[in-house]
């Protein structure tokens, strides 16, 4: 038992929890709760009534038994009572219980509402806060439904007090960040900005929260909170100590309210009021004055709440990025903190730099820090520190200090915690890459990278390098030369494969000299052959039936290594393959042939290095990495325009993969070829769904597209050239979707628009079960092909859904049906019976041949179907006319069974070449 | 079946100051759990041990602040206990470090140099104390003062319940 026991102490709890602590293993834990748990579930259920103290107790117990990490299963009905009891305590364990134990889709949400609506609606102060705690910190959606609309009148009302304004401000804070949609904004809004002048500095700093966020999602509904934080913070910044009184913490004032009211100034752009921007200025001046000052205490607690009143006005005045002043004071005061005796502060430093180096003012000053910085990388203790110290390094690296930097961030590799290598490693190899000045250098460096790194270097790196190497000519020999020499060590495979793939392209090159001839370099290649991993043997194999190209004096010995049972009938398939593909190539083609087929690699299209993205997925963005852009220049400095680089894709992305890629097919998500080739900077175009589109030729209404989360169901109608469609997009699940939007797209743009398309927008949020409808007007200009695809995104669960559903709009939709005699149709057949009028088709049919749906299939494709007027009735004809805008189409058509073959022969006359074709095209693939 | 929000997701994506505040002693064993983030019984279990783990695995000298997933662990120990709290990559870590100052000194007023077993046999009140100082993740009073004044209140409402009992209980004998 502690010595102190506050409050009421409830015993029988006391002693349970004496017990529990007593208990020798965890077997008699178990066995001392489950005999509590019965105790516990026989009082709930016995006959006598329990008085509130005991359910408090009982539901403390469980509680604790819940905290202890068993799983409780009953006793919620127990607590929601204890929320309508009148003790306050009863009601704070109830409350309690609920704010931990139960879940937001508990069946129990519609009691704990009632027993909080009650409490909000009691007027005693203590009661609404115990509420509006459980809003705040459950934050689930029945609560938001039920509550969001009354908080706000709460909190702007006059007679509330204090501590319920602070409590209603969160609450609405949590309520506006969990659900939204649900928070009315409306004239409230307005009052609330005037808290931030409230007297009680504890409703201004929880205020400050509200606005914050409000200010973050509606910044010009909330403009005039800039100068009324600025005020506010000049008042505590230049106040003495001792004014705020209970708010002053280690002789600095209000230090949690002055981050918070910095952070809300960071929603915003700085000033543009003169007076109001000097006196911001003057209140960070103050602030980087007072780190300057000696400490008024030596508590560590003094200098934490001062400096992170500083950090985070450095971290404004970044974001202003205007002040040239300020940022190099603030550089000056970080590099003081660089070599600070407090571990936090030199990570908390470093970490600011890094955002500080982006900043073209104060590039320069922070590159003067240089050797504090590596000196922190290698005495740092912690790697969260030498972390940081990386990140900064890799930060102020321009031209002139990138040999210093990639040759310390090497050394340090060698001793650096595997968690954080492998982004060492892209880290090099994207300074080494965008700086490099000598290519000589540049291949250095990455082979040794390589070379040291081993396991952690992703195939990105190497797979750049080749890129590199294969575009330019003057580095080619150097890095055949190179790769030959540190071959003769031991090294990782990705050296070993990048080294195979270099030696194959330019080994040539460095064949002239006895040294490294072509034998010398194949033996050296071969030699560790049947240790290396199989895609690094693959890719030797091709390296070698490069080399009987450029060396057909060895061909007979590579050849005989092919041929080697080892090879051809190697366990592995691509293996096998490769061996026997390259032997028979090798034998049967002629020279010009092979070295046709066995060319040098034509230069690699220019994209986004795939480091580069690499390391920006690992980081995500924001990330402050070393413009793109530059990059490109420094290194690559190609001239290919995209649209080379778009023109040698098809061609060329082939034989690459190939070559490297062993694991065909191609497009495997991990290998760089791909990836180059991919357009990197766009996402991935939305797949289109058309599944269901043809199901709609010869009809109007049904069900679009459906998954897991959503179901599209369409009804449409249409008269003469115009067309209107009702959508209902049916939410499958029991969530909702939020940001919900639809529209229409047009799949060419190039051509002038043949379809007008109008869609009205749709509802934003679909709740869960729920269905809502989007009308779309359509008006048909002239004849068309393509149809209009609707875009559908909405987030659900927090994850963004992309769909795009192909609208089945098609030109018969816009068909009139003509009744005619048979004589009137056969003589506007003759009429119309000029080649280009004419398209036929002669095709299998797909479904049983039934007389009656095919007859309810033309009438749904809209013609008027014609009986009686074919002289052979086995035959169907029908007649009408496509609406456009800008002309009326007559058409006829007529479709021609042939059971006993199941084939049928399809023809249509227009007077328009391109209507009857794609007429033909829609209505040949509905039999 | 309600379907619940990927774990990173819903910690991530949710834009709350404090993600959790967590309590545990050197042997591992929580003390007190404080969610602001919507997960499930399973994916807390599953961060406490892992964070547990990782905490407890630094060296003294350590930097207090460690990126965890995408989230920033700030913590401190104190005598055999450690207090941590999940914050975001952009969010102030030494004010951060001082939210935790704060709530020992709170718990430390209200027990009178507060240890472990105050905090065990007393939890409700930890969590009482907590919810008057954060709420849903944000620093509602700073005030030392004020926050106990609300605490001490609802003790004397307590007591108040207690002598009533009491005179109940001595009825009852008199029968």
């Amino acid at each position: 038992m502690p010595a102190v026991s506050k409050g009421d102490g409830m015993r029988g709890l006391a002693v349970f929890i004496s017990d529990i602590r007593n208990c020798k293993s965890k077997e008699a834990e178990i066995k001392r709760i489950n005999k509590e748990l019965a105790n516990i579930r026989s009082k709930f259920k016995g006959d006598k009534a329990l008085d509130g103290y005991s359910k408090k107790k009982y539901v403390c117990k469980l509680l604790f038994i819940f905290l202890l990490g068993h799983d409780i299963d009953f006793g919620h009905m127990e607590a929601v009572n204890l929320l309508s009891s009148n003790k306050y305590t009863e009601k704070q364990i109830g409350y309690l219980f609920i704010s931990v134990l139960v879940n937001s889709n508990s069946d129990l949400i519609r009691l704990i509402n009632n027993g909080i609506k009650n409490d909000l609606a009691s007027r005693n102060p203590t009661f609404m806060n115990l509420a509006l705690h459980c809003i705040a910190n459950v934050g689930s959606r029945e609560m938001a439904e039920a509550f969001a609309s009354q908080i706000p009148s709460i909190l702007v009302a006059g007679d509330t007090m204090d501590s319920v304004k602070q409590s209603a401000a969160l609450c609405l804070l949590r309520l506006n960040r969990m659900c939204p949609d649900l928070v009315p904004m409306g004239e409230w809004t307005a009052r609330v900005v005037h808290l931030l002048n409230d007297q009680h500095l504890g409703v201004v700093t929880a205020a400050t929260s509200l606005i914050t966020n409000l200010a973050q999602k509606s910044p010009d509904d909330f403009k005039t909170a800039v100068a009324l934080s600025v005020a506010r913070l000049s008042r505590i910044v230049t106040s003495a100590a001792i004014d705020l009184q209970d708010y002053t913490y280690y002789f600095v004032a209000a230090p949690w309210l002055s981050v918070k009211l910095l952070r809300l100034l960071q929603c915003y752009p700085p000033p543009e009021d003169a007076a109001l921007r000097s006196r911001l200025t003057e209140c960070l001046e103050t602030i980087l004055n007072k780190a300057q000052e000696p400490p008024k205490s030596k508590k560590v607690q003094h200098s934490n709440a001062k400096n992170a009143i500083l950090f985070e006005a450095i971290s404004l005045i970044i974001l202003y990025d205007s002040e040239p002043t300020l940022l190099v004071r603030a550089c000056n005061q970080l590099g003081q903190f660089l070599q600070h005796r407090e571990t936090n502060l030199r990570y908390l430093a470093l970490e600011s730099m890094c955002t500080l180096a982006s900043s073209e003012f104060s590039h320069e000053a922070v590159k003067t820090h240089i050797d504090t910085v590596i000196n922190a990388l290698k005495t740092e203790r912690d790697v969260s520190v030498r972390q940081r110290a990386v990140d900064l390094l890799y930060a102020m690296c321009d031209r002139s200090n990138a040999k210093q930097i990639v040759a310390e961030m090497l050394s340090y590799l060698e001793t650096a915690d595997y968690s954080i290598r492998e982004e060492i490693v892209l880290k090099v190899a994207i300074l080494a890459e965008k700086y490099a000045v000598d290519y000589t250098w540049y291949v250095d460096t990455i082979l040794n990278l390589i070379r040291m790194a081993g396991d952690h270097v992703s195939e990105e790196v190497w797979y750049r390098v080749i890129q590199i190497v294969i575009n330019r000519d003057e580095v080619q020999g150097y890095a055949a030369k190179t790769v030959f020499e540190v071959g003769r060590k031991l090294i990782p495979y990705q050296l070993k494969a990048c080294g195979g793939y270099i030696l194959g392209e330019f080994g040539n090159l460095i064949a002239g000299d006895s040294r490294s001839s072509p034998l010398v370099q194949f033996n050296l290649l071969h030699s560790k052959f049947h240790l290396c991993s199989v895609p690094t043997r693959a890719l030797l194999l091709s390296a070698y039936i490069k080399f009987i190209n450029l060396f057909p004096e060895i061909k007979t010995t590579i050849q005989d290594v092919l041929r080697s049972d080892s090879q051809l009938r190697n366990a592995d398939v691509e293996l096998q393959q490769r061996a026997v593909e390259y032997l028979r190539l090798s034998s049967i083609a002629s020279t010009d042939i092979l070295a046709t087929v066995l060319e040098e690699m034509p230069p690699f299209p220019e994209r986004e290095s795939s480091i580069l993205a690499k390391l920006k997925k690992k980081k995500g963005p924001g990330g402050h990495l070393p413009d793109i852009d530059d990059a490109r220049r420094n290194v690559n400095g190609s001239t290919e325009s995209s649209e080379n680089a778009e023109a040698s894709k098809k061609g060329s992305a082939h034989p690459f993969t190939d070559l490297l890629n062993v694991s065909s097919p191609p497009p495997a998500t991990n290998s760089l070829l791909v990836d180059v080739f991919s357009d990197i900077s766009k996402p991935a175009a939305l797949e289109v769904c058309e599944e269901n589109f043809s199901r709609f030729v010869c009809k109007n209404n049904g069900v679009i597209y459906e998954d897991q989360l959503l179901q599209i169901g369409l009804k449409s109608e249409y008269r003469q050239n115009l067309g209107r469609i009702y959508v209902f997009y049916g939410n499958k699940t029991s969530t909702q979707f939020v940001c919900f939007s639809s529209s229409v797209t047009s799949q060419d743009t190039l051509t002038p628009p043949q379809l007008n398309v109008h869609s009205k927008t749709v509802d934003p949020v679909i709740e869960g079960g729920a269905q809502v409808q989007q009308i779309i007007n359509i008006e048909c200009l002239s004849d068309f092909t393509d149809a209009p695809v609707l875009d559908i995104s909405f987030r659900y669960g927090g994850t963004l859904q992309n769909i795009g559903v192909k609208l089945p709009v098609m030109l018969n939709k816009f068909f009139q049906p003509t009744e005619m005699t048979s004589q009137d149709f056969f003589q506007r057949w003759k009429q119309l019976g000029a080649p280009q009028q004419e398209v036929q088709k002669i095709f299998k049919a797909q479904h049983p041949m039934d007389t009656e749906v095919t007859k309810a299939k033309i009438i749904g494709f809209g013609a008027a179907l014609l009986e009686g007027v074919d002289p052979n009735p086995t035959n169907f004809v029908g007649a009408g006319v496509i609406h456009t805008k800008s002309t009326q189409v007559g058409c006829l058509l007529r479709l021609e069974p042939n059971p006993q073959a199941e084939m049928y022969r399809l023809t249509l006359r227009t007077s328009r070449e391109s209507v009857s074709q794609r007429l033909c095209d829609l209505l040949s693939e509905q039999f | 079946m309600k379907q619940k929000l990927p774990l990173l997701d819903s910690i991530t994506l949710i834009d709350i100051y404090i993600r959790f505040m967590l309590l545990f002693s050197r042997q591992g064993k929580l003390r007190l759990q404080k969610w602001y983030v919507p997960l499930s019984d399973k994916e807390k279990k599953k961060i406490t041990r892992e964070l547990v783990q990782t905490v407890l695995a630094r060296k003294p000298k350590m930097c207090s602040f460690l990126e965890w997933r995408d989230l920033k662990i700030v913590y401190k120990r104190y005598a055999s206990l450690y207090f941590c709290c999940a914050i975001e990559d952009q969010d102030n870590e030494l004010i951060t470090l001082e939210i935790i100052h704060r709530y020992v000194e709170l718990l430390d007023k209200y027990f009178g140099s507060v240890c472990e077993l105050d905090i065990i046999f007393n939890f409700e009140k930890a969590y009482f104390i907590l919810d008057e100082f954060l709420l849903g993740g944000e620093a509602q009073e700073t005030s030392k003062k004020n926050v106990l004044k609300a605490i001490e209140q609802a003790d004397l409402l307590q007591e108040v319940r207690l002598l009533n009992d009491i005179d109940v209980g001595t009825k009852a004998v008199s029968y």
